[in-house]
């Protein structure tokens, strides 16, 4: 949870303790479900007829600190008592350990509406499962600074991983930030005899058979892309666990969703997916490369007359075309039930940025500075923050 | 133009991925030069790399299975590329159990070097992961700047201690200088000086012994009249060797270097079937 979001939602219900995190820019969100038969006691708290049951958030640095060195603790530590009193200022967690030494942290937190992203593990178009060791094994090949990878589908069934490189024909290129206040990253400097510059970025891809998935039912020709570096935190889960992992995922720009079940425990992972440049769908060549489209040219100047549109528009329906992304709808009222969202005026990790949600988390779907933790391109907010404050 | 190659051969393998590795350590980029027997990493002399250069040798046959080479034309046999070795390097880092390995040189949207990794697999068919590494390729008129280095008119030479031993010397005296000096004389003394304001640190090492050089026309046997304890010396950018020494990632068969006195260090290192020459300038 903690390679997703720096704040861990912590939200005991009847079915279990759920603990959650959503990245920065929305384009991420994990919640990880144990059931009351994990814990040898779980009591949730009673809910009054008006009130809820509690939930809060805490720091995941000061959450994670408690549990720093896991060999040690198996060593050391009996129990662990998790409390939260309605009206305490302060999440108790007590480690109970050897030699009747008990340690107890009091943590601060903030009462939080509900954190839930919008989606439909069901409703995908594709699904595959395989043992979480393929797919690590898979991943190793790519570098660890990798921010992006398409997954997609081949011919004979195969299944590729690709890194995907987002640049312009024929010239190595640094994407520009949107807004002045960012910079600009320079080009390379040329090298001495003005050849072309190799500096482009390597391509690396991996064919997978078919018969190395537990369950392969997919729409032939299809592929998305998304955060990698967001998906390697659960994957290293899954293959401590030993469980095999279910990667549910439709059109790009629709949410992948990453599966883990097991008796006691659930858990989902849901990534925003890059959506094809062009607004009708191109299906990849059949000769089993998924080639995503070629990027728009001239990126600054349509990001700079976006802008301009967007400061006059409100923002709804009438929103003018992304430069790069085809225009997506808000999901459909069908698939909200659990949505409850409350529009916030929050400034942004990225300096200048405009205050409106919807635009921001188009607009970092354009923000992909090269060494940056991958902020993962999306075309709609997941789940919007909630918080009354601020 | 055509290259591809393959290896099959799990040590090959191994061998050239840490050739690989101490190509890539040693430069950003380099330029390939593949022949009909040979390959070369060279990399040459320009300001950008603080004025080393590196010439490194190696014939095709004791690595790769199969090799197929066809030059810019028939009278140049031969093709230059730049590449990024550390590319390269990423490529066979996950190869180590390989069943097979083939390079090609491709031009699908632009000139690349594709390498593709057979892996073994639980399932009935191999994984197979591709790299595409994007390459340069060098004009047949810039040829000219990549000639193999002469020996320079060398003081002094003298085998290296145990490089181990020297990295380690040269890593502890990297925090307290920017610039280190070689000394050495023709009769197996070598120091490595540093000298700063606070404090002077000096190794010394004994019993190196000299490798004989054929004396060709005459100019190395002027060495013979000299006195053999005089130092020979060379101020070099200490970051250079400890990268040099650093990069180094199994010990070679024969290590030595030739002094220019207040010029040029060269360094020659050898290793089974790979020869690796490193040059760094003295500071003025």
């Amino acid at each position: 949870l903690s390679r997703i979001g720096d704040e861990l939602y912590l939200e005991p219900t009847e079915s279990g303790l759920s603990l959650r995190a959503v990245n920065s820019s929305r384009s991420g969100f994990a919640s990880f479900l144990f059931a009351p038969l994990f814990f040898q006691q779980y009591e949730p708290g009673s809910a009054g007829p008006e009130a809820e049951l509690f939930r809060c958030k805490v720091h995941m640095k000061s959450f994670l600190s408690i549990f720093r060195s896991l060999p040690s603790l198996e060593k050391s530590v009996g129990k662990c008592l998790i409390l939260l009193k309605p009206h305490a200022s302060r999440l108790v967690l007590q480690l109970h350990c050897k030699y009747g030494v008990t340690k107890t942290h009091n943590l601060a937190f903030q009462e939080c509406e509900r954190l839930q992203a919008v989606f439909d593990a069901q409703s995908c178009a594709s699904h595959l499962c395989a043992p979480a060791r393929v797919l690590a094994e898979a991943v190793v090949h790519f570098p660890p600074t990798l921010a992006e990878v398409t997954l997609g589908t081949g011919p004979g069934g195969k299944i590729s991983l690709r890194n995907y490189v987002e640049e312009e024909a024929g010239e190595s290129c640094r994407v520009r930030g949107p807004l002045p206040t960012l910079g600009c990253h320079p080009s390379p400097p040329p090298i001495p005899f003005s050849l072309p510059e190799p500096s482009k970025t390597m391509v690396t891809e991996l064919w997978l058979a078919e018969d190395e998935f537990q369950s392969v039912a997919v729409a032939p020709g299809s592929h998305i892309t998304f955060c990698l570096k967001e998906f390697r935190g659960l994957l290293s889960f899954a293959e401590a666990s030993n469980l095999p992992l279910t990667i549910h995922f439709d059109d790009p720009g629709r949410p992948v969703i990453f599966s883990l079940n097991d008796t006691v425990l659930e858990v989902h992972l849901v990534l925003a997916t890059l959506s094809d440049l062009q607004s009708n769908c191109q299906s990849p060549s059949t000769n089993g490369v998924s080639h995503l489209p070629a990027p728009s040219d001239d990126f600054a100047d349509d990001l700079e007359s976006y802008m301009a549109a967007m400061e006059t528009s409100e923002g709804g329906s009438q929103r003018p075309p992304s430069p790069t992304f085809s225009l997506r709808a808000p999901r459909p009222a069908e698939s909200k039930p659990h949505e409850e969202e409350e529009e916030e005026e929050e400034e942004g990790a990225v300096p200048g940025t405009p205050p409106h949600k919807k635009f921001r988390s188009l607009f970092f779907g354009s923000v992909m500075t090269p060494g940056r933790p991958g902020l993962a391109t999306t075309q709609e907010v997941l789940a919007e923050d909630s918080e009354g404050e601020n | 133009m055509r290259f591809r190659a393959k290896i099959v051969d799990l040590a090959c393998l191994n061998h050239f991925s840490r050739l690989i590795n101490t190509i890539a350590k040693l430069a950003k980029t380099c330029i390939l030069r593949l022949t009909v027997c040979k390959l070369y990493f060279i990399l040459s002399d320009k300001v950008a790399n603080g004025g080393a250069s590196m010439w490194c040798e190696l014939s095709q046959g004791n690595f790769f299975d199969e090799f197929q080479m066809e030059g810019v034309a028939a009278e140049h046999n031969e093709i230059y590329l730049e590449l990024v070795p550390e590319n390269l390097s990423r490529a066979l880092k996950t190869s180590q159990s390989a069943k097979a390995v083939k390079i090609k040189l491709t031009n699908k949207h632009c000139p690349c070097l594709r390498v593709a990794v057979e892996l073994p697999s639980l399932s009935s068919s191999s994984r197979i992961v591709t790299h595409d590494i994007p390459v340069g390729v060098i004009p047949r008129r810039m040829w000219n700047d990549f000639r193999e280095p002469s020996v320079p008119d060398f003081d002094v030479s003298i085998y290296l201690p145990v490089l181990k031993t020297m990295k380690n010397v040269v890593e502890r005296m990297k925090n307290l200088s920017n610039f280190i000096v070689i000394e050495a004389n023709l009769s197996g003394e070598m120091n490595l000086k540093i000298e700063t304001d606070l404090v002077s640190v000096t190794t010394h090492f004994k019993d190196l012994g000299n490798p004989p050089w054929a004396s060709e026309d005459g100019c190395q046997s002027s060495a013979q009249g000299r006195d053999l304890e005089s130092m020979t010396e060379a101020c070099i950018d200490i970051k250079k060797l400890q990268q040099l020494l650093a990069a180094q990632q199994v010990n070679p068969t024969k290590a030595l270097c030739n002094i220019v006195h207040k010029r040029i260090v060269h360094f020659i290192l050898l290793h089974e079937e790979v020869s690796l020459q490193y040059f760094i300038p003295a500071i003025a």
